[in-house]
Parts: structure tokens; sequence; C-alpha cells
């Protein structure tokens, strides 16, 4: 398959992206907002060109464990779902945390808690970013704002999650997820061979011939070696933090004020600056692409001169945490959002801005 | 007729002393050390009456240790 | 005849399989879960198909499977064996895939994952240890656990009225269109054991025939959960557990 420009559903631009760069398998269960990823997969038979494993699995629970059991065999392995069915997904993500092991995670957020609703939301920022499961560990967490980027990211996620030997997660929403837009689909990646995969992942089970038995567990009830192994993941996971934090940094140089966004938020917040500009108020924008590592450093040095900021989420106030810790206090920093899955219009994050922010300050 | 005519060797520091080789032997040839004990302190299992043994491997078969090498050969 | 006549190499008919190395099992003396180690790596290392052998290992007293034979493996978590199973499978069609399961990890927490992928008819073997009790826990109820058994969390009896009924889940599994082999086996005497064996080749010959989904279960003893001695725990299971769980062939197709 080549280059390849068509128009299509943040979703379904996930799933071609899986196929087209070299995914093994993907294991899945239909829940909205992202069943089409699935129904786009099984629309492709992806077994028929690639090679590429597809199952529907019986439940969350089931498709996260055949990621772990296709990601210990080196495979490049892939489940997506949305917040209810990522949260049945959480002890098999800290086993692969714990296990060590690359593998691709989508979540496109829905509104919670509980079943809560069908409609877009942010709010499992903290489920991604801070843990979800048990015990010490990280996700390396990209967010889509475009259709282009849910294709883009599958690629670079992988990239990512083998590099590290760590769990990668797309954490998008709803918005991006329903949304059609131009995408530029890429060449055809061919999937990696058996031999390859002996190469890249000595540790992977791929029968034990010629070599030593590979195992691979999350057990050691050794408590120093657990220890060892706990030290060994956050010398990973600061590493990750030195080398791969992404953000895209718009008219912070010469604002007055910063708006804080990521995902679908970012792209209405990017409307935001312009009708501002239009009535003379000069604000910057700052959408971290990657939510996990996230971009501290770029946000404390962009906040220096700017008199306030605000953050925009579909949720009740969880990147604001990260943004503040970014800014040790030394800027005002407030949050607007909105919840239950309703999506704010720029106008209304404008006046939130001036309410909140600016007219807090005189 | 030919007489079949066994050995068994355990492997004594393996050995749990459970006791199903004694069980399952046919010929009353096994025993557990009533006094000795292994590095673990298990009574081990020893050939109690060797010349009764008859190589079936019963034994070796029900152990869940592995602890047992059968050995069997045609006394002529 | 001397012993030393007898102790030769050229008159060796029994010895530990290699593929079973020699870390001593941490299982109690007497269980059943060595003895059944003890046939897969015999199996593995007869046919010839230790190195392309993939095994999963579940939470439970075989959570260390993987430390005794000396292949590929894979520790689950708690009931997931099937499903790990059925991707590492799926994206290994050449590898000879199993799982290895205790009654809590299987037919309690796992239930669906066992279900579905044998109603997937996913070409793995999966082996059951069935001792009606949670070992590593400290011996509380399974769902095979039988009716009026004592163990710590049924310290009277189970009772239909408070606990419900034993679970007979491989009477379950041969229900299903996706299995192909479901068989019930012991290890308690030497013929036992030879049974087991041929039908966990049998099971292993499913998987990589890519026949469907095969299991065998192995009624066991935990004689430390049931607090008895080895032998006394094999006299209780013949007279109690084959009652509810008959050995013999369920379906093999």
């Amino acid at each position: 398959m080549k280059e390849e420009v068509r128009l299509m559903k943040g979703n379904e631009a996930l799933a071609h992206a899986m196929i087209r760069y070299g995914a093994d398998g993907y294991f899945g269960y239909p829940i909205t907002p992202q069943s089409e990823v699935l129904e786009t997969l099984e629309a492709e038979m992806p077994w028929e060109s690639t090679g590429m494993v597809v199952v529907q699995a019986e439940s969350e629970l089931a498709s996260i464990n055949m990621v772990y059991g296709g990601a210990a065999c080196g495979k490049a392995v892939v489940t997506s779902s949305s917040s209810p069915g990522i949260s049945l997904m959480q002890e098999g993500i800290s086993y692969l945390a714990a296990s060590e092991l690359p593998a691709l995670i989508v979540n496109v957020m829905r509104g919670g808690p509980g079943l809560g609703t069908i409609h877009p939301s942010q709010a499992d920022y903290f489920q991604a970013v801070k843990g979800g499961g048990h015990g010490d560990y990280r996700l390396i967490t990209l967010a889509p704002s475009s259709v282009q980027e849910m294709c883009d990211f599958v690629g670079l996620a992988w990239d990512l999650s083998f590099k590290y030997r760590t769990v990668a997660m797309i954490l998008a929403d709803g918005i991006v997820g329903q949304m059609m837009e131009k995408v530029v689909l890429p060449p055809q990646r061919p999937r990696r061979t058996d031999e390859e995969i002996r190469k890249q992942c000595p540790w992977a089970l791929t029968g034990a011939k010629g070599r030593k038995p590979n195992v691979i567990s999350s057990l050691e009830l050794d408590t120093a070696q657990m220890e060892r192994n706990n030290e060994r993941f956050q010398r990973t996971y600061r590493e990750i933090e030195k080398n791969e934090v992404r953000v895209e940094m718009l008219d912070v140089d010469d604002c007055d004020y910063l708006l804080v966004a990521f995902g679908s938020m970012a792209r209405i917040c990017q409307k935001v600056m312009e009708n501002a500009r239009e009535e003379g108020l000069k604000l910057g924008l700052i959408r971290p692409i990657t939510l996990w590592p996230f971009p501290y450093e770029q946000i404390k040095n962009a906040a220096k001169k700017a008199k306030g900021i605000l953050v925009v989420e579909l949720d009740a106030g969880q990147m604001i945490e990260d943004v503040k810790l970014a800014v040790e206090c030394k800027v005002d920093v407030e949050h607007y959002g909105r919840l239950g899955g309703i999506v704010p219009n720029p106008d209304e994050v404008l006046d939130a801005l001036k309410e909140k922010v600016i007219n807090k300050k005189k | 007729m030919a007489k079949f005519r066994g050995a068994v060797v355990v492997n004594e520091e393996r050995c749990k002393g459970c006791d199903l080789c004694v069980v399952a032997c046919p010929c009353d040839v096994l025993a557990l050390q009533p006094k000795e004990v292994n590095n673990r302190g298990y009574h081990f299992a020893y050939m109690q009456n060797p010349e009764k043994c008859i190589g079936c491997a019963s034994c070796a078969l029900v152990c869940p240790d592995a602890c047992i090498e059968v050995y069997k050969t045609t006394e002529k | 005849m001397e012993i030393n006549d007898i102790i030769k190499p050229e008159n060796c008919v029994y010895k530990k399989p290699t593929l079973l190395n020699d870390t001593n099992m941490h299982y109690c003396p007497g269980c059943s879960h060595g003895v059944v180690h003890k046939l897969i790596a015999e199996i593995l290392e007869e046919k010839g198909w230790g190195d392309k052998a993939i095994g999963v290992s579940p939470v439970g007293c075989a959570v260390f499977a993987y430390k005794y034979v000396d292949i590929d493996w894979v520790e689950a978590a708690h009931g997931r064996a099937p499903a790990l199973a059925t991707a590492i499978k799926r994206l290994q069609p050449d590898k000879l895939v199993f799982t290895y399961q205790g009654d809590g990890d299987l037919a309690a927490i796992g239930t669906g994952e066992t279900i579905h992928a044998a109603n997937r008819g996913e070409n793995i073997a999966i082996i059951f240890i069935n001792n009606a009790i949670y070992g590593m826990t400290g011996g509380q109820m399974a769902p095979t656990t039988l009716l009026g058994m004592k163990t710590a969390t049924t310290p009277y009896g189970r009772r239909v009225d408070l606990n419900g009924y034993p679970l007979a889940i491989s009477e379950l599994v041969a229900h299903l269109d996706g299995s192909c082999y479901v068989t019930r086996q012991s290890v308690h005497t030497p013929a036992a054991v030879r049974k087991a064996k041929a039908a966990i080749i049998h099971a292993f010959e499913n998987s990589m025939a890519g026949k469907g989904t095969s299991l065998v279960e192995i009624v066991s003893t935990c004689n430390a959960g049931w607090k008895m001695t080895p032998a006394q725990a094999n006299d209780w299971m013949v007279e109690h557990m084959f009652k509810k769980y008959p050995i013999g062939d369920l379906k093999n197709e």
C-alpha cells in the first residue's frame, strides 16, 4: 500500500494506521464512541493482506490480556476502548508495565464516572498519566487533536513503546474519534519477520530454540529483587521524561495570557485565540502532546512572561494540577471545563478567561 | 523363566518423604527413613527390601518430585 | 545379582526428564502438581516439542510452574491464561501453546476466559488441576469444593444455601462446539498417571494440529489444604471427588 490521502473519522484512521504501521494483532471489544476501530479492521480484513490478527474478545478484560499474551511474544499488538472499558483493563495494564512489555492502548474517552455518557470527555487524564492500575508505573501518553494525529501517533506510540519496553497510550476523546478530516495515510510498513522479532526482542516468547527459556512474569517474591525491578522501571521513566516530551506552542512569545489545553479542547482554544486577537487580546496556547511525560519545563518557561493561565479541559480539573506544578505558583492558574459530555464553544472559553483570569487581575 | 530384577536410586535431597512411592510399590520394596532426614528435614524414601524390586517404576510414576530413577534388568 | 549390576546406565527405565530442572519445587509433599509438571516435561522432551512450546502459568499454587519446566513461559493475571494463550497461538500458529490452571483460576475468576476461548475453538491445550480448594491462599472454598467439604471459608462444610453447588466446568466446556477434546483424569496411581500422560499428549497434538480447544482436567489432591496425609488424600479423592467428577473422556472428536 502506498501513501494515500483519504477523508475519514479519527477512529477509522486509527484502524488504517494500525494496519499500515505493521500491527501483528488487534484485540478489542465494542464500546461507543470507538467501535469503528474494530468495525473498520474487520471490514479491511488485514489478515488477508498483511497477516495481522484481529480478534473480537469477550470483554475488555480478555482484550487486554490477549494484548499481554501477544506483547510477550514480541509482537506489535494493540487494543482500543473507551473509558469504562479502559477501567476494566487497568489490571492488565499494570501487568504489562511490570513485565516491561511494549504495547499500544487507545482510549477514546467518554464522560464518566460509571457508565456515564457516550459523549466526549477528557476525564481519564488522571487514570492515564498518574497510574490507574496498581503499583508505581507510567504510560507514555499521547494526546492527538486531529484525525492526522490519530494516524501518526499509532506509529509513534509503537516506536516509543518498543524503544523503552513500556506501554504507550493514545488518549483521544469522542470528538477526535468521531470527526471526519483529511488524513494522509502512510505507506505500508512491513510487519516484522519472526527472525527480526527474535533479534530485536531477545526476551520474547518465540520458543526456546537454541537459547535458554524466556520467562515473562510480573511476580517477584524476593523483596530486594522487587525493589531493584522497580528502580529499573523508574530509571526507564526518567529516561523517557528526559527524551520524549512533546508539546505544541502557539504564539507564546508575545502573549499576555496563556491557554493550556490538550486533544480536541486545544482545537477549540485555537479559535479562542483568533477571537481574542480580534479584540486586541494577545493569547498563547500550549498544547501538551505527551501528557506523560508532561512538558513541565516548557510550560514553566512560557509562563514567565504570562500574566495568567487558563487550563481548559473537558473535565473538572485534572491537567491543571500538572500545570500548577510546572509554574511553581509564580503565575495565577485557573481552570475552565465542562462536564458530562458537553463541549464548550470558543465564546464561553473566552468569557471564562476574562472572568477567572483577566478581570480577577484587575 | 527369566526373573526381572530392579533397583531404584532416590534423589535424597529432592525427596519430600510424602510416602506416595511407598504406597504405590506393589512389592513392598520402599520405606521412609525412620530416623535419618535430608537437608530440608524430610524422612526420604529408600529401598528397605532391595531384593524384592522388579523395576516396575510404579514408585517413580507417582512421585510428585521426580526423585526416583528406576533400573531394570533380567536375571539370567 | 548385586545392586550395582542392576544400576547401570543401560538398565535405566525411568528418570527425571531433563526439561524438569533441578530446582526443588515449592509444592507441599505429595502434591499432585508435581506429577503433572513432570508429565508435561516428559511429554515435551519425548516428543521433541520443548523448543516450540509456550506455557501460560496461572495465579495460585502453580504460579511458579515456569521455574521448573525449562520452556518459554508467561505468567498470567489471575484467570486470564486462556486470553493470553489465545493471542500467543493466533500470533504464532506453529507453536504448542498450553495453559496450566487451578480450579480457582480456571473455574472462578477466569470462567469467562475459559468458556470463550473454548467456544472460539482456540487451538490451545488447557491443563486444569481440580483439587476442590484454594491451595496458595490457605485452603479456602473453590467453585469445585464438594458439598459438605470443610475449607477455611466453609469451616462447617459447604452449604448449598450459602455457597451454591460445586461447578463441573469440564462438562460445560464439553458442550461447546469449539472444544475438541475434554477429559477428566487423575494421577493417584501408576495406571492413572499413564492415562493422564496419554491424555495430555492427545491435547498437545490437538493444539499442534489446529483441531480446537482441548481441556484435560486432573482431579487432584491438596493434602495440606484437606488436612490429610498424601496417601489419605488419595483415598478421600477416590471416595468423594470421583463421584462428582467421574474419570474418563467427556468428548473426543
